[in-house]
């Protein structure tokens, strides 16, 4: 499938979805939807670098606040509608996934994993001190009164901008996977040093699925401020994206697309249930035993498991 | 951070100064002892445990709870209970040697292995112990030597004398001791010492469990200098790699030296611009020493 008949798919199916999901007349459906998406979101963009690469981002929550935290900035400063904060939030995430890069992907892999984790404190550490954004208090930002497309709450039009973003994330990360860049950042991960002998331009390369993943990882938090109206820093800088963002790869299978959204969805779904039926720590307690079992016992995920399954039907067909 | 009470009619007078640079290097021996133990798995195994602070905030609520149910002194009971530590470390790198190192899938595999060990730690520790500061009851935790104009807090000095005793004895034991060079080996070329008909993974597992057992005992330095929460470990995730980045790697007086740089910089940096910048600067200075300088302020 070539990319445009891919993304013409992947957004006509997420236009289906967005409008026919709001039939449901359940409103918890949309909260637990929106979360579920966003980690589709995130899971996707964390996949360009550290599955198509190999280099490990620990920094997730630091991107995706960047992005909450644009919006906050913008909505204070300007009162900027979501058309425009989405994008800024991406150029500023973007940005700083080009910065973090640029300083640490020259190193070995640990290196830019342990920078990429300390990015996170000190941004942190930066917005608790930024009283504009309201420091540690916390900020309120309002959700708009006026909803387009006859919506009955503002809650259904972020489930439905999720969906599109969730479009938009598989596009890119499918488009890059099967471009000559992908072909090249998998030749980082398999054999960098012997990747950069043959002439594949590394450093710049994993410079841009930086920007790339980052870019994304920002545009997922720039609706976080409206999905519950009040935003403070420990809540965007949860240490819960970070661990969701590498877990649900690795349980997916990080050689595809396919695999974060596969590993998103299921592991999202569990965590809806049982933060409702158990406990919120309960739930970060399975997430966690979940991605040691797998990265012990399962290292390619569970399309490693299909790949494998399908290997052995082949072979059992051929013999 | 509470270490400090901030200063806030900005009077930058000498006592204050010598004031800031006393709490710094005190808490720099503490450091050194959180550190110590990344420098050996990370610096000389190349082993990145950054489950590390994981394991400091374990023995931080091992010597509350001891503490809290028999009353006996948490640093006391650190030490006593350090063998558990490091028949622990010695389990978790025999399944980081037989799940990632075996298999070279160290690079991405066991950095996850090690973050998510790290989650699950923090996350039982709140399942546990709640998410309520813990403090302990020492006999030295509320008094204050002054010299003149210079104080010295003994739930910092004492921690700091047991720290600084620990690290300069591990440097003695890596230097002087039949086992301590062999890891030294194994941090050079672990080829050359499976010619000599040592086997590394052992070497490894001995000293990596040796690391962990420099955990729990800082564990009980941190809950005598300052009340434990199971999520603060995380800001000691950048403050030890950033100590071992700092001092070059898997150099133990080079962590020394750079533990007190760095107690020192956080320490001016919260007495002049307040507590809740501290904890950037250690991820501030790991950002711009791997940015400039990635060999470490003291390496060649």
């Amino acid at each position: 499938m070539s990319n445009r008949t891919f993304a013409l798919v992947a957004f006509t199916v997420a236009l289906a979805i967005a409008a026919g999901c709001q039939l449901i007349p359940n409103e918890y459906f949309f909260s637990a939807a929106y979360t579920v998406l966003l980690y589709v979101i995130l899971a996707t963009a964390w996949n360009i670098l550290g599955g198509y690469t190999g280099y490990v981002n620990f920094g997730s929550a630091a991107f995706f606040a960047i992005g909450a935290y644009t919006t906050v900035a913008l909505y204070y400063a300007f009162k900027a509608p979501l058309l425009i904060t989405v994008p800024a939030g991406m150029v500023v995430a973007g940005l700083a996934g080009l910065g973090l890069g640029y300083l640490t992907l020259r190193l070995r892999g640990v290196f830019f994993a342990i920078a990429s984790l300390a990015l996170a404190v000190m941004l942190y550490v930066c917005v608790v001190n930024w009283t504009f954004v309201g420091g540690a208090r916390g900020a309120y930002v309002l959700q708009p009164e006026e909803i387009p497309f006859g919506l009955p709450r503002y809650i259904h039009l972020l489930f439905a901008v999720k969906v599109m973003m969730a479009a938009a994330a598989l596009v890119v990360a499918r488009a890059i996977e099967t471009s000559t860049i992908g072909r090249g950042l998998a030749a980082i991960r398999d054999d960098e040093v012997a990747a950069e002998a043959a002439g594949v331009p590394t450093l710049r390369l994993k410079i841009f699925s930086a920007a790339v993943s980052g870019a994304l990882m920002g545009m997922a938090g720039t609706t976080f401020p409206y999905y519950l109206s009040y935003i403070e820093p420990s809540s965007a800088f949860s240490l819960t994206y970070a661990v969701n963002s590498i877990a649900m790869p690795l349980i997916g299978g990080m050689m595809s697309w396919i695999g974060p959204l596969i590993g998103a969805v299921l592991l999202g779904s569990v965590q809806q249930f049982v933060q409702v039926t158990i406990s919120s720590a309960w739930n970060l307690l399975i997430v966690g035993v979940l991605l040691v079992a797998f990265v012990t016992l399962a290292p390619n995920g569970i399309m490693g498991w299909v790949g494998a399954w399908r290997q052995r039907r082949g072979r059992g067909a051929k013999g | 951070m509470s270490f400090w009470g901030h200063v806030s009619g900005m009077e930058i007078s000498t006592s204050l100064l010598f004031n800031a640079i006393i709490a710094g290097l005190l808490l720099g021996g503490f450091y050194a002892a959180v550190s110590v133990g990344v420098s050996i798995s990370f610096g000389m195994l190349d082993v990145v445990n950054i489950a590390h602070p994981a394991f400091i905030l374990l023995g931080s609520y091992i010597a509350y709870y001891v503490n809290s149910q028999l009353g006996f002194d948490p640093i006391v009971v650190s030490l006593v209970l350090s063998p558990l530590f490091f028949l622990l470390g010695m389990a978790l790198y025999r399944v980081y040697y037989l799940c990632f190192e075996k298999r070279g899938q160290e690079a991405l595999r066991g950095l996850a292995f090690f973050f998510g060990i790290l989650f699950i730690t923090e996350v039982a520790l709140i399942l546990v112990f709640g998410v309520d500061y813990r403090t302990v009851q020492t006999v030295y935790a509320d008094t204050t030597l002054r010299l003149g104009e210079l104080d010295f807090p003994l739930r910092l000095v004492v921690p700091f004398l047991v720290s600084v005793a620990m690290v300069v004895g591990l440097q003695l034991y890596f230097t002087h001791t039949f086992f301590g060079r062999a890891v030294l080996a194994v941090a050079q070329d672990p080829l050359a010492l499976r010619l000599m008909g040592v086997n590394p993974v052992r070497v490894k597992e001995l000293a990596f469990a040796l690391s962990i057992a420099t955990a729990g005992v800082a564990g009980a330095f941190l809950i005598v200098i300052q009340p434990v929460q199971p999520s603060i470990g995380r800001e000691y995730i950048g403050l030890t790699f950033a100590v071992c980045v700092l001092g070059g790697m898997g150099s133990i007086w080079g962590t020394l030296l750079g533990a007190f740089v760095l107690g020192l910089a956080e320490s001016f940096t919260s007495t002049f611009f307040g507590p809740s910048w501290a904890p950037a600067v250690s991820f501030g200075l790991l950002l711009l020493t791997l940015a400039f300088r990635p060999s470490g302020l003291f390496g060649r």
